[in-house]
């Protein structure tokens, strides 16, 4: 048997360093090629800038309850900057399903550096877009009547990027298990479709049915569009009444789920979609 | 399984001295990898592919532009190395991976039929990189090939059927266990010359419509001392060795192109080329 006599090979990887660099680089290119996708920018700012000023201004006048500096886009603007960020997330995380079509997949998968790392830096990229995404149409707030106070902007800012982070490892739980591109399509369909239209984004959660209020307390979406929501209402200076119709917060039975606890609930289900992904990007060669 | 992408269902194997199923991470950092299908990223500059290939890969950060120019001016892409790998043309892709797959100096360097689909320009151009490579590098290049006269320029030879090696060696080994050597000559006297050989050669000569024919195994050497001693004028003299298409039906009874029709059967006939160089 041959001896494990190594010919000048400088000290073999594996290392926490080398994991990084790996994070980085999947992180940066995701940037590299957002910055370069001018079109699919644009695109991205079409629909929801469709739903808010086009679906929101045909709405506003037989929506009761409006005056002052508050209309209904302005109700819509937080659901709309989830919209954003969702549909953005998911496309992100999603690519992987191009890359493995393009042969790029492989290229990664083969490098000595450990899956847990490119998974990593795969959600940091595609979440990184999306706050990107999502701060772009942020820049709109002021048409719809909401104030440019850092504190807001901030706290949006924050709010989006834990979202986007969700959302993406999300996705790429999802694209682990997909084979080819047509799944996409049923994945928009089946999942990110109703995912949107559950939340809360575009119409309130008050007085809702049972049935149709029990399915938005499922979505975990829902529980990153309500903090959104009322951080900008915390901004106006809105009537109780109004606020009671448009912003109700998500309740479970009687207890009224504070801001802390929605946030908490997107970062753990996160964080399981992290591990989730890493554990099946790490059984894939 | 050397490049420690399969699982091996038996044995072992070392590359580079780290052992393929415990070792794989160690494996994967002493090689580059060249595929049959492009795995650039298209959206990617050339420079932008091979510096993430460098942070995948490890390469100590001082050393990553020295590398990337001379790897790119190898195979002639540093003047496009700003532009995006999806305007490239199907040969220019494959020369960014070959030059991807030695930057982080690999000690074997695999490749999966790297000219398969590619011109005969092209083609003549990558192997003037291998033999480049295999004159310059202490690197051992590994690569699997349908066509046969280009595993001529290859050191060692194995061929591969139903998933055995049924036998190695160097393409002149090889030819030689197949058969001799044809030569064909016309002389001024072919009666007299058959004799000449019999008595002086102790070769049974064959007489047809070309000539007179005989087998031996060195025909290169065989040839000046016929003509110096034959005896007989020689008018003309032509030569045809075994080719390594006769090499492979030998040994796996059939020619490549019916073994690509029978693919049901899981039949893979690769021929390898390795070379070592300290």
């Amino acid at each position: 048997m041959a001896s494990a006599s190594v010919i000048g090979v400088r000290t073999a990887g594996g290392s926490i360093n080398d994991d990084l660099r790996g994070v980085w680089i999947v992180w940066k290119r995701e940037l590299t090629r957002f910055g370069r996708a001018r079109l699919r920018i644009v695109t991205a700012v079409v629909q929801p800038v469709l739903y808010l000023f086009v679906l929101g201004s045909g709405l506003a006048p037989v929506i009761p309850g409006q005056g002052g500096n508050f209309d209904f886009r302005t109700f819509m603007f937080p659901g709309v900057l989830a919209m954003t960020v969702l549909f953005t997330s998911v496309f992100s995380a999603i690519s992987i399903v191009w890359d493995r079509e393009f042969g790029f997949l492989r290229e990664m998968l083969v490098a000595p550096v450990s899956r847990w790392a490119l998974v990593l830096g795969k959600c940091l990229g595609g979440a990184s877009v999306a706050t990107a995404q999502g701060i772009i149409l942020l820049l709109m707030a002021g048409l719809v009547h909401i104030p440019y106070s850092p504190g807001l902007l901030l706290t949006l800012v924050g709010e989006m990027a834990l979202l986007s982070f969700a959302l993406t490892a999300f996705g790429i739980v999802l694209a682990s298990r997909m084979a080819q591109l047509e799944a996409f399509q049923v994945v928009m369909q089946f999942l990110v479709m109703p995912m949107f239209f559950l939340s809360g984004a575009i119409f309130p959660l008050s007085a809702l049915p049972a049935w149709l209020g029990a399915l938005t307390e499922i979505d975990p979406v829902s529980y990153a569009v309500d903090p959104m929501r009322k951080a900008v209402f915390a901004n106006l200076d809105v009537p109780p009444n109004l606020v009671r119709t448009f912003n109700p917060g998500i309740s479970w039975g009687s207890w009224q789920l504070p801001i802390g606890v929605e946030l908490g609930i997107v970062a753990i289900l996160g964080a399981i979609m992290l591990g989730w992904a890493i554990r099946n990007f790490s059984k894939t060669d | 399984m050397l490049c420690t992408l399969a699982k091996p269902t038996g044995g072992w194997a070392r590359v580079a001295g780290h052992d393929v199923l415990g070792e794989p991470t160690q494996v994967r950092r002493c090689i580059g990898l060249v595929f049959q299908d492009t795995t650039l990223d298209g959206d990617l500059t050339a420079e932008e592919n091979l510096r993430l290939h460098a942070e995948l890969y490890g390469v100590p950060r001082q050393e990553v532009n020295v590398r990337l120019k001379r790897v790119m001016d190898m195979v002639e892409l540093w003047d496009r190395r700003r532009s995006q790998v999806k305007t490239f043309s199907g040969g220019m892709k494959r020369r960014l991976e070959i030059a991807r797959g030695l930057l982080h100096s690999p000690q074997v360097l695999f490749l999966d039929e790297p000219t398969v689909g590619l011109d005969p320009q092209t083609r003549s151009h990558i192997w003037g990189y291998l033999n480049e490579l295999k004159r310059q590098e202490a690197i051992t290049t590994f690569l699997t090939t349908h066509y046969m006269e280009e595993a001529e320029y290859c050191d060692r030879i194995a061929i591969i059927d139903h998933g055995q090696i049924v036998v190695t060696g160097t393409p002149q080994e090889l030819k030689d266990s197949v058969g001799k050597d044809r030569v064909t000559l016309r002389t001024e006297n072919d009666e007299q010359a058959k004799q000449a050989l019999l008595e002086r050669f102790e070769l049974e000569a064959v007489s047809g419509s070309e000539g007179l024919t005989v087998h031996v195994a060195q025909a290169e050497e065989f040839i000046p001392k016929l003509v110096g001693g034959l005896g007989v004028a020689v008018r003309s003299v032509e030569m045809a060795r075994p080719t390594l298409d006769d090499v492979f039906m030998t040994y796996t009874g059939r020619t490549i192109r019916d073994a690509e029709a029978g693919a049901g059967e899981s039949m893979r006939a690769w021929v390898q080329m390795a070379r070592r160089r300290r």
